[in-house]
């Protein structure tokens, strides 16, 4: 006894669970991160990482990459929220639809003009610079704020340089390619001062805060609200002005209300600010109005405190609903492991305990379809669980009907004897399983559509999850569909309903009888491609759910399958509001005496058989 | 009275069992202690171990078929009992460590002290004592039988549906218990144990004495199991089983029986649990798992169930071939479990000891219906049927013309 490893069963419910898929999702943002930073550090002619990107980011590849040659030469004095905002707008701005609006060399007169006058011209020129509003020429303003930009005496054209020996290396301000080396009489620096250096500051922010692709605005708004810099107000201010897109703008206003509060401005500027981010109503935004709160006194500290507390409130709200979804969504997974089981339970009175390896089968076959795709057809990947589908539905339902033929007809009336065999088998699907494809974890990975997550409002909803509670919904419709409007469902709801008559009427039961065994079983494998998304796919998958899908069934009454709907989802979302309070595991024990408790009251479930079929 | 009730137990086969179990009890400690290593009658120590473990095992299965054979309750938790009883007799071991343990607190298990608690929770308190704990053993699964029982025999809860809950209340013990907050020592559980009612628990001779000590108990379980099913009051058990509404409208307080004798078989399994324990020398949140009771039951169909020494012999048979195959094949253990199960649900409904019965009782009619057609005067009396063989043969005839029913 005891040799059975009972770790996985007490952690069923927590997602966060160490080696799960439930954490693929960051784990795939991460990767993006680093295969961004990898590009970062490791630049020249690296083209080849670029394949597996979007295509439309491929297309920007080359000069990308060309420009991170730039970044490191210049990267080691760059302060790191300028370098954000440059990398933010060489990553991004590049792949923005205007940007190959305008030949690189026109800009060449312009730039070159720096090498001429004094301060106050070189700050029109800068100017005028920013006035093209080409992201290309921001290497050079960058340079220029850095000191390192020159001009060569001999014929006055400009150029990004970087100490090399005992003179500079050039670079070349637009193509960003090497232009040869120069002793150090033969270049001259072209000097800046501090107001130039704050014009030449909110120069850059208004290039990327006023590029042409939204997204790019978006982000550079974001890394605005971010650093908080007050020197961003103005080229803000432009560009709240010139901004057409209503969600960047209010992103903008945000990014404004940032600086505004950081900065040294009147009371009135600052209420202001506090308004807009109570508005904004996110996590970001109280955890900047608790930071500034200090600095803050007499009204506008009062509005801040307000506006604290309004989005602690809003973010509570934001919570609760959360929790909702994450309740749906483990209610959506206890449905599809638990449907399957309700109808062989509610229609046959078997307790069949193999259903989870049924389950686990279904898994198997989505990994057994991966595998071979991935050796023949690498292209198909994406559709792998759309052939996994109807394979698991017939393997498992296949299986399913043996099993009836085989053992469970012999034992019908015994539902006791039943529960025995039935479990024996799920012991011999087990150890089977085992001996072909080992005892480890196999992968299966998720298709595109289904990794990676998007925001609404104050949430992270991940793709894997929102297409399982569509697809439980999906299997529940069709099955309804199935069991309401086709002959083979008017014959199964005949024999649950009175099997004696239903035989007078020349219904063949026991044909019905396989036929439901294993529509039960299919389900439960397509349930098993399902669950193959978000669970470890080892041979014992399908123990994990075993208990779970009973007490849905039996939480939601049997022969019923709107009650085995309404269970689910109200022992997930039940489990999700709990957990907060109790922890993961208390609160699976909570709702397992809940259920002890609740058979007490109604021991036929929440919607229970009337009439004549309940006396059989 | 009472020596009625007890003599009642008393039969050929019981005769022959207790006879086994006597010579077991004294054979095998005997063989350990007495006869030099090195001789062929010499029994080393860890088959003692290994035998007082499957004794325990037997208890256990003489428990579940009290409620099962006798009564129909279908326990899928029994595990849970057994479990409950170990942890008892577990924390009694644990206070008996004293200084001894890693960190040397005199009064705190090594786990607490490792968890940083400061003192020892209130229901730690007594288990120095071995009386008490000892009680505790008895009472702590009695309590939740009863209580459990209470709710769910009063609801009339039955069949599948009263096996599943008891599968959730052994599940939720199992979760309760991994967690480090229970004060139970969490994944780990309990172990490290030195010493019981101060002998040794390593030495031979302690562990002699434990392997006897679950031979008596079981022998006396089984007087007791088999004094109450051969009662009136086990007539009326093997009613409620065979038919639970007519017994009720005949006037009987079903649940009020249902409840007696599933807070005791609880207690059983307690014992069960206790004695194991000392022997294995952990007790872990493991064994409260749901595949644990259901091995339990299918012990007690493989030997025979509603025939008490059929459940005991299918428990050590079982686990026999359990240790033999894990050791030897242990690919092909579950196969042959799974195996088992189906086999012999399909086709030996009446387990071994059941099977070998009912052909005894044939042929003996048989006997009987010759001789008296040869000339003997006396009329064959209808067979002697025990309880477990008459339900058996009213469901077989049932299970002929079975079908496939809805739910209960």
């Amino acid at each position: 006894m005891g040799s059975r490893s009972p770790s996985r069963h007490a952690f069923l419910f927590t997602p966060s669970r160490p080696g799960s898929r439930f954490g693929r999702v960051r784990s795939n943002k991460y990767h993006l991160a680093l295969r961004e930073t990898d590009r970062f550090v490791s630049m020249e002619g690296r083209q080849t990482q670029e394949q597996t990107a979007h295509p439309s980011r491929r297309r920007q590849a080359a000069p990308q990459d060309e420009k991170f040659t730039f970044i490191r030469n210049a990267g080691d004095q760059m302060t790191l929220s300028r370098s954000l905002l440059l990398f933010l707008f060489l990553t991004l701005g590049l792949a923005g639809p205007g940007f190959a609006q305008s030949d690189p060399e026109t800009l060449r007169p312009l730039i070159n003009e720096l090498a001429k006058g004094k301060y106050d011209q070189t700050e029109k020129q800068i100017g005028d610079l920013a006035a093209t509003g080409d992201p290309v020429v921001a290497p050079t303003l960058e340079a220029l704020g850095e000191g390192d930009l020159y001009f060569r005496k001999s014929d006055g054209m400009v150029f990004i340089t970087r100490k090399a020996g005992k003179g500079y290396a050039l670079t070349d301000p637009l193509t960003l390619e090497p232009a040869g080396e120069v002793g150090r009489r033969d270049v001259k620096k072209i000097k800046v001062n501090n107001s130039l250096r704050r014009v030449i500051r909110s120069a850059l922010g208004s290039l990327t805060l006023r590029a042409p692709d939204p997204n790019v605005r978006m982000q550079a708004a974001e890394a605005v609200f971010k650093s908080r810099d007050p020197e961003s107000i103005d080229a803000l201010d432009a560009a709240i002005s010139a901004e057409t897109d209503d969600g960047v703008r209010v992103m903008m206003a945000q990014a404004r209300a940032a600086a505004v509060l950081n900065s040294d401005l009147g009371e009135d500027q600052k209420r202001e600010a506090v308004t807009v981010l109570a508005d904004l109503g996110s996590r970001q935004a109280l955890s900047l109005l608790m930071s500034v709160r200090s600095t803050l006194e007499g009204e506008t500290l009062d509005a801040a405190n307000s506006a604290v507390m309004k989005i602690e409130k809003s973010i509570a709200a934001w919570d609760a609903v959360q929790n909702v979804w994450y309740g749906i969504s483990l209610g959506s997974v206890l449905l599809l492991a638990a449907i399957g089981l309700a109808i062989t339970f509610g229609v046959m009175g078997v307790i069949n305990m193999a259903h989870g390896e049924m389950v686990m089968i279904g898994a198997y076959v989505t990994f057994v379809v991966q595998e071979m795709i991935r050796t023949s057809m690498p292209g198909l990947f994406d559709y792998s669980l759309f052939i996994a589908l109807p394979l698991a539905f017939v393997v498992s339902g296949a299986i399913g009907v043996a099993i009836e033929r085989g053992v469970i007809r012999w034992l019908y009336g015994r539902p006791l004897e039943t529960l025995l065999a039935t479990w024996g088998i799920s012991l011999i699907l087990q150890q089977a399983v085992r001996s072909i494809f080992g005892p480890t974890n196999r992968q299966v990975g998720n298709p595109e559509w289904m990794s990676g997550a998007f925001e609404l409002g104050q949430m992270t909803i991940t793709y894997n999850r929102m297409w399982i509670i569509v697809f439980a919904m999906l299997v529940f419709a069709g099955l309804m569909l199935v069991l309401k409007k086709t002959p083979f469902g008017l014959y199964t709801r005949a024999v649950t309903q009175n099997r004696r008559m239903a035989a007078s009427m020349g219904i063949r039961t026991p044909w019905v009888d396989a036929l439901t065994f294993g529509l039960g079983s299919g389900i439960a494998g397509i349930a098993g491609v399902a669950l193959s998304q978000i669970d470890n796919v080892s041979p014992n998958l399908g123990q994990g759910y075993i208990i779970d899908s009973f007490m849905v069934v039996v939480f939601g009454g049997v022969g019923n399958l709107w009650g085995t709907l309404v269970g689910a989802m109200t022992l997930g979302v039940v489990n999700k509001f709990l957990e907060p309070y109790a922890g993961a595991v208390l609160g699976k024990i909570f709702v397992l005496v809940f259920i002890i408790l609740f058979i007490q009251k109604r021991p036929r479930g929440l919607f229970a058989l009337k009439g004549r079929a309940v006396e059989a | 009275m009472m020596s009625s009730f007890l003599f009642r137990a008393m039969d050929a086969r019981a005769g022959i069992f207790l006879g086994i179990m006597a010579a077991v009890i004294i054979l095998i400690p005997a063989g350990n202690l007495l006869v030099p290593p090195g001789s062929p009658f010499h029994v080393p120590t860890y088959a003692v171990t290994l035998m007082g473990k499957y004794l325990t095992y037997a208890l256990l299965a003489l428990a579940v078929d009290l409620v099962w054979g006798y009564c129909g309750i279908l326990s899928l938790g029994h595990a849970a009992f057994f479990a409950l009883g170990g942890y008892a007799m577990g924390m009694y071991l644990m206070r008996q460590i004293g200084t001894r343990g890693v960190y040397g607190d005199p009064i705190l298990p090594d786990f607490m002290v490792f968890l940083n608690w400061n003192e020892l929770p209130w229901y730690w308190y007594g288990f120095d004592m071995f009386w008490f704990a000892a009680l505790m053993v008895l009472l702590v699964p009695g309590a939740l039988a009863f209580v459990f029982g209470w709710f769910a025999f009063r609801s009339r809860v039955t069949g599948v549906y009263l096996s599943i809950i008891t599968q959730a209340l052994t599940y939720a013990l199992l979760l309760a218990f991994f967690r480090n907050d229970m004060g139970f020592g969490g994944n780990n559980g309990l172990t490290d144990f030195k010493d019981i009612l101060g002998f040794d628990i390593q030495s031979d001779r302690t562990r002699a004495g434990l392997f006897a000590a679950s031979g008596i108990a079981l022998v006396l379980s089984f007087l007791l199991c088999r004094a109450i099913t051969r009662s009136k009051l086990g007539k009326v058990l093997v009613a409620v089983r065979d038919a639970e509404s007519r017994t009720r409208f005949l006037g009987y307080r079903v649940e009020h029986y249902k409840l007696f004798v599933w807070t005791l078989s609880a207690m059983m399994a307690g014992v069960a649990g206790a004695l194991y324990v000392p022997q294995v020398g952990i007790i872990n949140p493991g064994e409260f798992e749901p595949a644990n009771s259901i091995e339990v039951v299918i012990w007690v169909a493989v030997g025979g169930r509603g025939t008490l020494v059929g459940a005991m012999f299918g428990a050590v048979l079982v686990n026999f071939g359990k240790t033999w195959f894990t050791a030897a094949l242990p690919d092909v253990w579950l196969f042959a479990l799974g195996a088992l199960f189906v086999i012999v649900t399909l086709c030996l409904p009446k387990g071994i000891v059941g099977t070998i019965g009912s052909g005894w009782n044939a042929l003996r009619q048989r006997k009987a219906s010759a001789d008296y057609e040869a000339g003997s005067d006396e009329p064959p009396a209808s067979p002697p049927q025990s309880a477990g063989s008459q339900s058996r043969s009213s469901q077989d005839t049932s299970a002929k013309t079975a079908e496939p029913q809805p739910a209960e």
